[in-house]
Parts: structure tokens; sequence; C-alpha cells
């Protein structure tokens, strides 16, 4: 941008330095020095000839201004230097003009730039900043709704959606370095390309702040990994969705839940981030319930389903269990049914508690059943302590309940394995596993009161056939 | 100036949304006649609804309470659970 030459001023009526310094810019234009003056808020500020009305901000924006005054050089067109607020010395020195700002005092620093004030930055940006989107726009017509609009447009889980405006996208993709056309791999079931951009304007419909970003293309990426299978996860007839549970330090930064209701409603960043992921399902993807979406019954968590990991027990956190650096943060995704309670208020040794455990976790998916569903088990606080005052290790736990879900064959009805439900395992002897090996994950969340558990049952189709856990660090 | 919102789609849906595909026929359907409350709009919709019968058509009768609002909230859902199309008397 070819600039005026001489100096060019930046300030703002409502700010008292700036009313303090228009005797000084009165005197370097009357010295004969070219000078331009643009005004943030008051046309008619300051009295001086060169005044150009920059109520727009165009001229601030291009000029990058953070604060008022600002008093810049200019030769050929371009910035020599610059120096903000008033100091009596750095002005005399910068304009030559050594008796400048006489009977004023030494020092006063500058206000903040209109330009930089919130919502002004990114509208700035947005109009003068060259803020390029691929996504197709779209008018509300007249008289109509935002978010009726989203509704009828058939973009919301059937809740309402924030309606994805330039200035919220421009706010969201600020979350993440990634550029907004990088795309993160095709999304079932209509495997479509999916962009930074198009999962920033999801989020901002699911309601995400823009540092929940990193978490959501975390839990995208993870979704999108073959291991997962999220398509056959979104046609089965079962109920299950996915569950994003994070680790590491991002918990924290971004206000996550993992103590009191944690599989609950009530934190924003827990509901919103696993409301991003199925948005992005619905909208990019296309599954729709009813469509691709074929499941019989599905679940509440299949509107959200997020939490975090409470790291504050002796046991290995499941971020570290499946890889991830210590001090790192990660997603895993497993898929998931609705919530089974585990209750047992009268054990005090882990061995008592792995048989209550391990009883309720016999009716997974059919008492009858054996190599049933993957299950992930959240451990309570008070569960927790019994496994901690004994010194179990979360290795030890997940071992004992696998022994203790040896089941007779005779006592079992099905199988799910073909090689097994040709031949009732009734009839066999022995004892089969409940679950497959691995198929039982610990995690540690939940409220300080309690003796409870927490069952949560996945996908049939478990393991490479169908889907597995997948873990992916937060970056 | 309009609000414009970004697409949070695949883009496969046309951007207008576009209006129903026309009936190729009447056959087997059940038609509502709705009066608007517009003067003699009843005489209109008395000879559409007869000329309808005579073709063996199925139809039924519906009145809002006055054209100069929308029609009340049970009205429509009545008319689209009994209705397969509708046909509106507008003017005087």
């Amino acid at each position: 941008m070819e600039l005026p030459n001489g100096y060019i001023a930046v300030v703002k009526r409502d700010c008292p330095t700036c009313l303090l310094v228009e005797p000084v810019l009165q005197s370097i234009e009357q010295s004969g020095r070219p000078l331009t003056v643009y005004t943030q808020d008051d046309p008619n500020f300051p009295a001086v000839r060169g005044r150009i009305d920059d109520t727009e901000l165009e001229h601030s924006y291009r000029l990058a201004i953070e604060t008022v005054p600002t008093l810049i050089l200019v030769a050929n067109g371009a910035e020599e230097k610059r120096i903000i607020g008033w100091e009596k010395d750095e002005w005399a020195s910068f304009t030559g003009i050594t008796s400048i700002g006489e009977g004023l005092p030494t020092y006063r620093p500058g206000c903040g730039s209109k330009s930089v004030e919130p919502n002004i930055a990114e509208m700035l940006a947005i109009r003068h900043g060259g803020f390029k989107t691929s996504a197709r726009k779209l008018e509300v017509p007249e008289l109509e709704d935002d978010i009726e609009y989203c509704f009828e447009r058939g973009w919301s889980d059937g809740l309402p959606v924030v309606p994805p405006t330039l200035p919220r996208l421009y706010r969201m993709l600020a979350g993440t370095s990634l550029s907004a056309d990088y795309v993160l791999g095709l999304v079932p079931p209509n495997l479509v390309p999916l962009s930074i951009e198009k999962v920033a304007i999801n989020a901002v419909m699911a309601g995400c702040k823009p540092e929940y970003m990193p978490v959501v293309i975390a839990a995208v990426e993870a979704a999108l990994d073959p291991a997962f299978c999220l398509h056959g996860l979104l046609a089965t007839t079962w109920h299950s969705g996915p569950m994003i549970v994070v680790n590491g330090p991002i918990r924290e930064r971004i206000g996550m839940n993992w103590k009191g209701n944690v599989l609950g409603q009530g934190n924003r960043a827990n509901s919103t981030i696993g409301r991003a992921l199925q948005l992005i399902v619905r909208n990019v993807g296309g599954g729709h319930p009813q469509f691709a979406d074929q499941s019989t019954f599905g679940h509440p968590g299949k509107l959200s389903f997020c939490f975090a990991e409470d790291e504050s027990t002796p046991w290995q956190t499941l971020g570290e269990q499946r890889g991830i650096e210590a001090g790192r943060s990660s997603v895993s995704l497993f898929s998931a049914d609705g919530v089974q309670g585990v209750v047992d208020q009268n054990s005090r040794d882990p061995q008592s508690l792995i048989a209550s455990i391990a009883g309720t976790l016999r009716a997974v998916n059919h008492v009858d059943i054996s190599n049933a569903s993957d299950a992930v088990v959240v451990v309570g606080p008070e569960h927790g302590r019994v496994f901690d005052n004994a010194g179990w290790t979360k290795a030890q736990a997940t071992a004992a309940l696998h022994e203790a879900l040896l089941v007779p064959a005779k006592d079992l009805g099905m199988g799910t394995d073909d090689s097994e439900s040709t031949k009732p395992l009734s009839s066999r002897n022995g004892l089969v596993p409940k679950f497959r090996p691995g198929g039982l994950q610990l995690i540690r969340a939940g409220g300080d009161a309690g003796l409870f558990s927490a069952i949560i049952p996945g996908w049939l189709m478990k393991g490479p056939l169908g889907t597995d856990p997948v873990t992916k660090e937060i970056r | 100036m309009h609000q414009v919102l970004l697409d949070p789609t695949a883009e496969l849906d046309p951007a207008e949304r576009e209006p129903l595909p026309k009936l190729k026929s009447l056959e087997g359907l059940t038609i509502g006649l709705l009066d608007i409350s517009k003067s003699r709009g009843d005489i209109f919709l008395d000879r559409i609804d007869a000329l309808m019968q005579q073709r063996g058509l199925k139809t039924l009768r519906f009145k809002k309470p006055t054209f100069t609002r929308a029609a009340p909230t049970e009205l429509l859902q009545q008319i689209a659970q009994q209705c397969d199309v509708v046909v509106e008397g507008l003017a005087d």
C-alpha cells in the first residue's frame, strides 16, 4: 500500500493522550512538515488540516495500529519507523522539533486502538484482510430466523445450532494452525473430503470455543482411521455411536469435566466437542438417522459423548497406556452404547469388587453371549480407592476382570463367533471368555461420592471386521 | 443485507430450496381445499370440490379463521396429517 509521505498520526478522541497531543499535531503541521491524521472515532478531531475520517478503521487496520496515538514517518511511500504514546523527548527527536510539546507532561501512555477491539478486529480482517472461504455462502431469506433456517436445511441434530457466520468461522479457524483447505480425510457414508474449514463450520454450530479445535480435529482424525470403522458404526442397527475420551494437559486448559456428572450434561467442552464430531458425520458425511444411520434405538449419547479422564489417580492414564508420551494430550475413540451402572457398597478388597463388576459385565449384550462387545468400565473415585489402597494397578485389575469373566461354556446358550454359532456352547466343556483379549478398558473418572462404576459397552462388531479403539495425539 | 451463513454440508443440495415435484395425477390422493376466509372463496372451492368429486377424487374442506393472519398451527398440522395436496382459494 502506497502511504502519504511525511508523518502519519492515528488518534481517537476517546483517548486522553490523543487529546493531549492535539496541539503537538498542530505544531507539526504549522512547521510545514507534511502530516496526515487518521481519526478513529470523531471525524472532527483533531483540529488539523490533514485530518482524514477513519471511523471505518480501514487505514488503522492496514497500518496495523495497536495503540493510539501512533506517529509514523513515511518516505518514498513506505514506512520508515513509528512511535506510540506520548514521550516528549521521543517525539522531539522523531520530528526534529526540539521545542515540541512545551508545557506538556513528559510521558503519557497511549490507549488501545479501536481497530483491535474484540469483534471489530475480526470484522476488519474479514473485510480488508483477504479472509478467503471455500464453503458455499447461503443467504437467510428476509424475515426468516437464522436458527430456524438451519433447522429447515437439515443441519441440526434436533437441538438448535449456532448459525455459522463469517466472523464465527474466522474466530474458530484461529483455534488451529492447520490451513482451512487442509483435508483430513473422507467422511462416511458419502465419502466426502473433509476440510478444516468444514470442521470449523460444524464446530461453530456445535457451540465449540476456538480453543477446542485441536481436540475436535484429533477426534475426527481418530474417527476417520480405518480401524475405527466409522461407516459401519454409523450404519449399524445396533445402539452404538462414537465416544471420545480426552487425556493430558488440554483437559484442564479448556476446562473439561472428569469429576461429578462426568458422563452427563453441563460442561461446554464435553458437550460440544462430541457434538461437533456428530454434526460433521451428519452434515459433511450425510449420515442421517433412518437413512444411512439405521440404528434401531440409538441412545442419548449419539448427540454427544465426550469426557476427560481423571489423571489424579495412581493408575496409568488411558493416553499413556495407548502409547502417548506422558505430558502430551490425546483423544481415544471407542464405540459406545448407553451406560449401565454398577453399585457395590460392600466390597473393601479388590477381589470382591472385581467379582461385583464382573458379575454386572456378564450381562453385556446378553447374559448367555460369549465373545461379547468390547466394554469400557469407568471406575469411580470410591471404587478406585479400593484398588489403590490395595496397591492394584490398572493392568492387574483388568487381568483380574478377564479372569473373573471366564464363563463355563455349558452355562452359555449363544456364541457370537461364526465357528461357535454352529454348535451351542452349552454342548462344550471348559471355560470361554466373555470378552476378547484387550476387550475391556478401565478408565478413571466421576464424582467423589458414590461407590459406583459405569459400564459402557460398544458395537457388537469389534476387531478387524468391525471397530477397534483408536487413539490420536492432540497437536 | 441478508444474513449470510456458511454451508456446513457437502453442498450436494441446491442452494435454493426446490419446490416439491409437480404431481402427474391426483388419483388416490387426499386433496385439501383451504378457504382462507376471503370473500367468495367458498364459491370457488365449492365448484372445485364438485368437479373433483365428479372425477371420484377424495377431498377434505378446511377454513382459516381470517385471511389477515397465518393459519393457526393446529390447522396446519391437521392439513399436513390428512392431505397429500392442497388447493387454496387466494383472491376475492
